[in-house]
């Protein structure tokens, strides 16, 4: 760790006037503040290399139809599970839904505030609307904010490689946020 | 006569309605040092503590070294501490060439600079090229950011700003949807700025690394699960242009501290 600074060092005995002082003074102060701050304050949002090699190919889309503002039938005929979607949304590499909503979970250190928060979501909003939100909420809010969760990778401008052809969520997935999102209540 | 007092009222409050509506619509930009914690910009602002000086002292050592081919260093032109440079100039920075509409970055300009005198042409953002940019930037710190907006540039600015209202990648959003709606909210633990970059280069907390604005745009769209510009293609020239000029009127920050 130390020799990582040693071009600065040198630059100590080199450097004239101003930077001279500053580099003599505080060089080690500046180190310390380095790794502090780089070790606190770093959240990890995308997936890392790894994770990304580790990502399964991608699963076969399944079509789906609004009717009325809701998608009444579940993705792929699935039916979701309530403990994995709970996951889900709490989990910065899948949902990452606090990244925006508050939602009633115990322990969050920290939640967004761009959307509403969804606690008793599941009172205001029938299952057929909530999967259409989560699928691809701009069927009712075209200026969104929020990314379709299963929107059609053909729709997807410029994708990154490692998600070519793949939607945010799987099938699977939405079934288990929204199966969630119903015991909101 | 009680009427047409309560008429006056209400214009009168109808007319304050209006200008605070005004004030919303011609909102001042405001710099991303307004939205970042309290200990990020203590460490911003004192020079010992901000990690982006490493940056601006590599710049310095850089520029002052003296090249083979023309036993020349930017330092014997520029000044030993590049006090010859007119920091207005460097304030108006990317240029928009007036023939050729081309975007001319500040990085571009030293590259071409340093071909001249050098055998050893560096590609665009080595971080021998974004330590010159940073110690170059650094110089004109509290400038206030002055890119071109009529002639030339107007036609790319608006190019510019069709790629900032663009969605990029698996999170489909684009620029506008995050620093343009919602400044001020909280994306989990951070505050979203208005995406000004008068303080690029900038030392990002999160990658622990000196970033210039195009790698920034490019980590940005990473982060949308997007395919980032290219480097030197014509759309992140757009993009940071247009961005720039977002900030005219902000004062420099070079190295600003952000997350």
């Amino acid at each position: 760790m130390f020799k990582l600074y040693v071009p600065d060092l040198r630059l100590c005995v080199k450097g004239r006037g101003i930077y001279n002082r500053r580099m003599k003074l505080n060089i080690f102060a500046k180190v310390c503040i380095t790794m502090l701050a780089v070790l606190t304050v770093h959240v990890p949002v995308t997936l890392s290399a790894a994770e990304q090699s580790a990502l399964p190919p991608p699963e076969t889309y399944c079509e789906w139809q609004v009717e009325n503002f809701a998608i009444d039938t579940p993705l792929c005929g699935y039916s979701g599970d309530v403990a994995r979607g709970r996951a889900i949304v709490s989990d910065a590499a899948r949902g990452n839904c606090l990244a925006c909503h508050q939602l009633p979970i115990e322990g969050i250190e920290a939640y967004g505030t761009i959307g509403p928060p969804l606690a008793g979501v599941g009172l205001r909003l029938p299952v057929g609307h909530l999967r259409l939100r989560v699928v691809d909420t701009r069927h009712i809010s075209p200026m969104s904010i929020m990314p379709g969760y299963y929107r059609k990778p053909g729709l997807i401008n410029r994708p990154g490689k490692a998600y070519l052809g793949r939607t945010f969520l799987t099938a699977q997935q939405i079934e288990d946020v929204v199966a969630y999102l119903v015991t909101l209540k | 006569m009680i009427r047409s007092r309560m008429m006056k009222i209400v214009s009168g409050l109808l007319v304050l309605y209006a200008l605070a509506g005004m004030h919303v619509t011609f909102a001042e930009p405001r710099s991303g040092i307004e939205f970042i914690t309290d200990e990020t910009r203590a460490m911003q602002e004192d020079e010992f503590a901000n990690p982006g000086y490493f940056t601006v002292d590599r710049g310095l050592e850089l520029f002052k070294q003296k090249h083979l081919k023309s036993t020349k260093s930017c330092a014997d032109c520029h000044g030993e501490d590049g006090e010859n440079f007119d920091t207005s100039s460097i304030a108006r920075y990317p240029l928009v060439e007036a023939k050729s509409s081309k975007i001319v970055t500040l990085q571009k300009r030293i590259q071409n600079c340093r071909a001249s005198i050098s055998d050893k042409p560096l590609a665009t953002d080595h971080p021998e090229l974004v330590a010159l940019e940073t110690f170059v930037r650094h110089l004109a710190r509290d400038e206030l950011v002055n890119v071109q907006v009529d002639g030339a540039a107007a036609a790319l600015l608006k190019k510019g700003e069709a790629l900032y209202e663009t969605r990029y990648g698996l999170i489909d959003m684009s620029c506008y949807h995050c620093h343009t709606l919602y400044p001020g909210q909280m994306i989990r633990g951070q505050k979203i700025s208005e995406g000004q970059a008068n303080g690029f280069p900038a030392y990002r907390l999160d990658t622990g690394e000196i970033a210039n604005l195009h790698q920034r745009i490019q980590q940005c769209m990473s982060l949308l699960r997007a395919d980032p510009f290219a480097t030197d293609s014509e759309e992140i020239k757009l993009m940071g242009l247009y961005i720039m000029s977002r900030s005219n009127g902000l004062a420099i920050e070079t190295p600003a501290v952000r997350y």
